[in-house]
């Protein structure tokens, strides 16, 4: 397997002088193609300036971002357009991310154009088939979906530019617990049937134990610990992660992580 | 231990104009002395509903069309055009809304805000006598006292959250009614929030909670007893425990199934969630527990 995107010492800086914050400070990783990566962290970590450098939407201090093994860290114009055919994402909030006097048909008839009609017809109806909904859909207007309805519209319009790298930005924090494992399986099942790559940003670990591959944990801007989602969350290393893990509200019994840990044995 | 709150047929109906919406549709609840009730549900369950009816502060659109309210032993209609008492708001129920902590006016200290609050309920209080009142609470509940002092855009969101939990029990409510008062917090913040409701609980600075959230982990470390709402109804209530362990109602159970916990199984297994209608737990008979 092999990374479909790098990070290299990527830094963010906000403000001058006094003011200065450093958001992201040298943070390093890379995505492997066909897996779901975690951003996981507190409010104000940095987990979301991390995806909006890597979708370009933000400029980046210093450092590096390499996609597919070019050099995409200062996109201009037409090249950064050709970028978003590759890399799409979806936002937090499915109840202002819709212009409300469209119908669903209309938002998405404007993804259309750049990929032509006829294309983009068959794209369309793909699309809503791998999130799970019908062409009725196209006539409603966004008051008349719930929650997680729009949210996968929201998905279904990424999908139809079929980009290499998907980034759900806290995707799934604004809806119900019930809609969000039907919108968590439909990026599990992008993975498995299409090979895409996620990028996945939350502050909920549960989300992370459920669908990543791996995870990143950042704290205050410092990336303090990745690696593969058994070994973070059931063996964490770094102060911060096991501080993260152990203010989780759990439903039933907080788990022992000795007894974790015997479970996690080899066999 | 006594009964505190006992709210009785409650029935609650948005005037829409094309067509009624009955929110809360004949719910009956009850806390204990000391005690937290979880209201849980998905969103447009009706649960929000609830908590505002019993704190009082339904307004149009929403009208109550039946149901009484007891506390500490006193009865007060609330259906029709019967009249609340104003003392009854804010001095016996206060209301917690979802999303205070935004609506703090940025342009004036917290301090202000305080004033505002302990002098509408008390014409004759001096600035200083609000402030004094205030800045011990504040200090026994572990907050430093420069928060007076401080914008809302000093404070950070777990910081600004626990300050207007703190101002919205100033007169000492008998309950407080908190919607999704963690929801926009991080672990850390949530619990945190969580520590000092329960102090104040214990301090008797207020005597009981009614929780709202659709966080039912969060639910799980703060309330004795949890009730959860679908479709303008209470599907099913008990204690907390029985509620996690062994849920009866099909849709508690699909609930608490949907939750995921950083635990081993889950990064293995498979959950399917709900379809938004499914006439079968709607058609379930409710279960309440002793």
């Amino acid at each position: 397997m092999s990374a479909i995107y790098a990070a290299e010492h990527i830094t963010k800086t906000f403000g001058h002088g006094k003011n200065q914050v450093q958001a992201v400070k040298d943070v390093s990783f890379a995505l492997e193609e066909g897996q779901v990566t975690t951003i996981v962290g507190e409010s104000g970590s940095g987990k979301s300036t991390i995806a909006r450098m890597v979708l370009g939407l933000m400029p980046i201090t210093s450092g590096k971002l390499i996609f597919q093994g070019k050099d995409v860290t200062h996109l201009r114009g037409r090249a950064r357009t050709e970028y978003w055919r590759d890399v799409q994402a979806v936002f937090q909030d499915p109840f202002s991310s819709f212009n409300q006097f469209f119908t669903v048909g209309k938002l998405l008839a404007r993804s259309m154009r750049l990929v032509g009609r006829e294309a983009g017809q068959k794209r369309l109806e793909d699309a809503l088939g791998y999130v799970g909904m019908d062409l009725s859909v196209l006539e409603r207007y966004p008051h008349q979906l719930s929650g997680g309805q729009r949210q996968r519209v929201m998905i279904a319009r990424a999908l139809m530019m079929q980009p290499k790298l998907l980034i759900a930005d806290e995707a799934t924090s604004m809806l119900d617990a019930s809609l969000r494992v039907n919108i968590l399986n439909v990026l599990k099942d992008l993975r498995d049937g299409l090979g895409m790559t996620v990028l996945f940003i939350t502050h909920d670990i549960g989300q992370a134990c459920y669908l990543a591959d791996r995870v990143l944990v950042m704290e205050h801007g410092v990336m303090v610990e990745q690696g593969k989602t058994d070994e973070v969350i059931f063996n964490p290393q770094h102060e911060y992660t096991r501080r993260l893990l152990a203010d989780v509200p759990k439903l039933h019994e907080a788990i022992h992580l000795e007894e974790l840990h015997e479970t996690l044995e080899p066999r | 231990m006594g009964t505190l709150v006992d709210a009785r047929n409650i029935r609650g109906v948005y005037y829409t104009g094309a067509k009624d919406v009955v929110a809360v549709n004949d719910v009956s609840v009850k806390i204990e002395e000391g005690q937290v009730l979880g209201l849980a549900g998905e969103s447009g369950s009706g649960k929000t509903t609830l908590g505002s009816i019993i704190a009082l502060i339904a307004r149009p659109p929403l009208h109550v069309e039946q149901g009484t309210l007891e506390i500490d032993g006193k009865v007060q209609e609330l259906g029709g055009d019967a009249k609340v008492p104003r003392t009854w708001r804010g001095a016996v129920v206060s209301m917690l809304p979802q999303g205070a902590m935004n609506s703090i006016s940025p342009t004036k200290r917290i301090r202000h805000l305080v004033y505002d609050v302990v002098r509408s309920h008390d014409r004759k209080v001096s600035k200083d006598e609000a402030l004094d009142r205030a800045r011990q609470r504040i200090t026994t509940l572990g907050l430093p006292a420069r928060v007076l002092d401080a914008y809302p855009h000093q404070l950070s969101g777990g910081m600004k959250q626990r300050t207007v939990t703190i101002i919205s029990t100033l007169l000492n409510p008998r309950l407080l009614v908190a919607d999704e008062p963690t929801s926009a917090l991080d672990v850390t913040s949530q619990k945190i929030l969580i520590e000092m409701l329960l102090e104040m609980l214990e301090k008797k600075i207020i005597s009981g909670v009614i929780f709202v959230t659709h966080d039912l982990p969060v639910l799980r470390t703060v309330a004795n007893k949890i009730a959860v709402m679908y479709q303008g109804r209470v599907v099913e209530m008990g204690p907390t425990e029985m509620m996690v362990d062994s849920p009866k109602h099909p849709y508690t159970q699909a609930l608490m199934s949907s939750v995921l916990a950083p635990e081993p199984k889950y990064s293995k297994i498979r959950i399917e969630g709900m379809s938004s209608f499914d006439r079968s737990l709607f058609d379930a008979p409710a279960v309440i527990h002793r």
